[in-house]
């Protein structure tokens, strides 16, 4: 797979606007080796986008869209949340369900690209705010890894409901205070990653987006999982500047703050037997290829 | 069933109903339809042109099914609406302005479009008043993006609407073909030739 899926007439070129033409020009489609480091010397995934300055939930979407293993092959699906204004501006075919029900459209279409193209891999990737996946959704989000779809769950965690004006969500933390929730959350955090694992997920991450090294890592991990074996999912911390009071700058110290040992973002992994042979299989690869790219550059040297 | 409803240019206010709720029906194969009224394909090709060379700004919209080469057919289409736009710009006067507008995608796009170098279903309008367009036609656009854009403009504009379409036509059109192919569009092309200098360009 490549660009020559995506090729504008030749008679048309000329008209068509400049962010096109970048994107057949200029993209990763079909780029093996595409990851976060493509951010800033080609056309990215992503057009302009319409969320809040600062925001952290945009620097996930870049990180993500730059990481796709095949984003040419990959359908994603959205659900009601701030993600879903981003959805219309990316370069990537997707779906908006209805709010809490992207599992289940998930499930139905990763079943029906895999009878539709037999011959060619296909990666459904559902991405939903915690409003969607946790409260909204739950019944969806699990009853899909229950049934073990082979796709991946991200859910981006910001603790509450942020383009309603900050409600309380399953996520959010026990006692904090929001806009809409003037008593403060009385009880835990819903602790979904270990729901994850325990409903049948054989990959499951809780980070923050602080790293974009490391979101590619676990982006890539969770779609080639899902792809050979089952569901996996993502809980990325993405926290609303706007509702937590910070000012746009401040985001990214946020989730540093976060991310610390025994703060609620602190790096967790599981891995399934099964999952972690995979991707010592695919790790062998990937040095195999590094080196032998590395043989090549130095013959031609 | 027949119709006393024309479709005809707007402005027809904020909700004009769709012209298949008011009787209007689509042409049969080699036919086509004028305001509603089934016509030989023939005599609507004579009337696009003649619409096109009295028009202040007479546009193409092409749509994503002919600005992507998706497979042969699509390419052929693609020269065919560039060869249109090239023989319309031969033919019509200094006064005139053809204009060869891409309707890229459906999305919503905000904060807004650039109505100098696209067109958008959600709001067509915003385009053809930008560029005072005053006959357009729609070709290799989805068929319900399609209807949407071709009621807002009948609905807030005085554009004529041209529909050259792949599949049954457009009732929502002021005019339209049905089972557009290159070839349909060449022959469109070739009309346009005929008539230069035969109507008279607009007046200020």
């Amino acid at each position: 797979m490549s660009k020559e899926r995506i090729k504008i007439a030749p008679e048309m070129f000329d008209i068509m606007p400049p962010e096109y033409q970048d994107l057949v020009q200029r993209a990763t489609y079909g780029n093996e080796t595409r990851g976060w480091k493509d951010i800033g010397t080609s056309k990215e995934l992503i057009e302009e986008h319409s969320l809040c300055a600062g925001c952290p939930e945009s620097m996930a979407f870049r990180y993500i869209l730059a990481s796709l293993p095949a984003p040419e092959d990959t359908v994603m699906v959205g659900s009601t949340g701030c993600t879903s204004l981003v959805f219309p501006h990316v370069g990537v075919h997707n779906i908006h369900s209805l709010f809490g029900n992207q599992n289940a459209i998930a499930s139905g279409l990763k079943r029906a690209l895999t009878v539709r193209f037999p011959d060619r891999v296909k990666d459904v990737v559902v991405l939903a705010g915690d409003g969607a996946t946790v409260d909204i959704g739950l019944d969806m989000t699990l009853q899909a890894w229950f049934r073990q779809e082979k796709f991946t769950t991200i859910c981006f965690d910001n603790e509450l409901y942020a383009n309603t004006g900050g409600q309380e969500s399953g996520l959010m933390q026990k006692g904090f205070v929001a806009k809409m929730a003037p008593v403060g959350k009385t009880f835990e955090k819903v602790r979904l990653p270990e729901i994850a694992r325990e409903s049948g997920c054989h990959y499951v991450v809780n980070c923050t987006v602080s790293k974009p090294n490391l979101v590619e890592k676990v982006i890539k991990n969770a779609i080639h999982v899902a792809r050979e074996i089952g569901p996996t999912y993502l809980q990325l911390y993405t926290p609303c500047i706007l509702e937590i009071g910070k000012n746009s700058m401040e985001g990214l110290q946020e989730m540093r703050d976060s991310e610390k040992p025994a703060e609620r973002f602190s790096y967790k992994e599981y891995v399934s037997d099964q999952a972690k042979e995979l991707l010592t299989e695919l790790a062998a690869k990937e040095k195999e290829r590094k080196a032998a790219a590395k043989k090549q550059l130095a013959g031609q040297a | 069933m027949s119709s006393v409803y024309q479709v005809l240019p707007g402005p027809e206010h904020f909700l004009p109903p769709a012209a298949a709720s008011m009787g209007v029906r689509l042409p049969d194969s080699g036919q086509a339809h004028i305001h509603g009224k089934i016509v030989n394909e023939e005599e609507a090709m004579e009337v696009a042109a003649r619409q096109f060379l009295a028009a202040k700004v007479p546009t193409i919209f092409p749509g994503p099914l002919v600005l992507w080469a998706w497979n042969e057919k699509a390419a052929k289409k693609a020269t065919a609406i560039r060869h249109l736009y090239e023989t319309l710009k031969e033919c019509v006067a200094p006064s005139q302005e053809a204009m060869l507008i891409p309707m890229p995608d459906y999305r919503p796009k905000y904060p807004k479009i650039n109505p100098e170098v696209e067109i958008n279903p959600n709001h067509p309008n915003l385009t053809i008043w930008h560029n005072k367009i005053d006959t357009c036609m729609f070709v290799g656009v989805h068929c319900h993006q399609a209807n949407l854009s071709l009621k807002i403009i009948r609905g807030g504009t005085y554009c004529y609407t041209i529909a050259m379409c792949a599949q049954a036509g457009h009732e929502d059109a002021m005019l339209s073909f049905r089972d557009a192919t290159a070839d349909k569009i060449m022959r469109l092309a070739d009309w346009v030739k005929r008539l230069k200098g035969s109507v008279k360009p607009p007046q200020d």
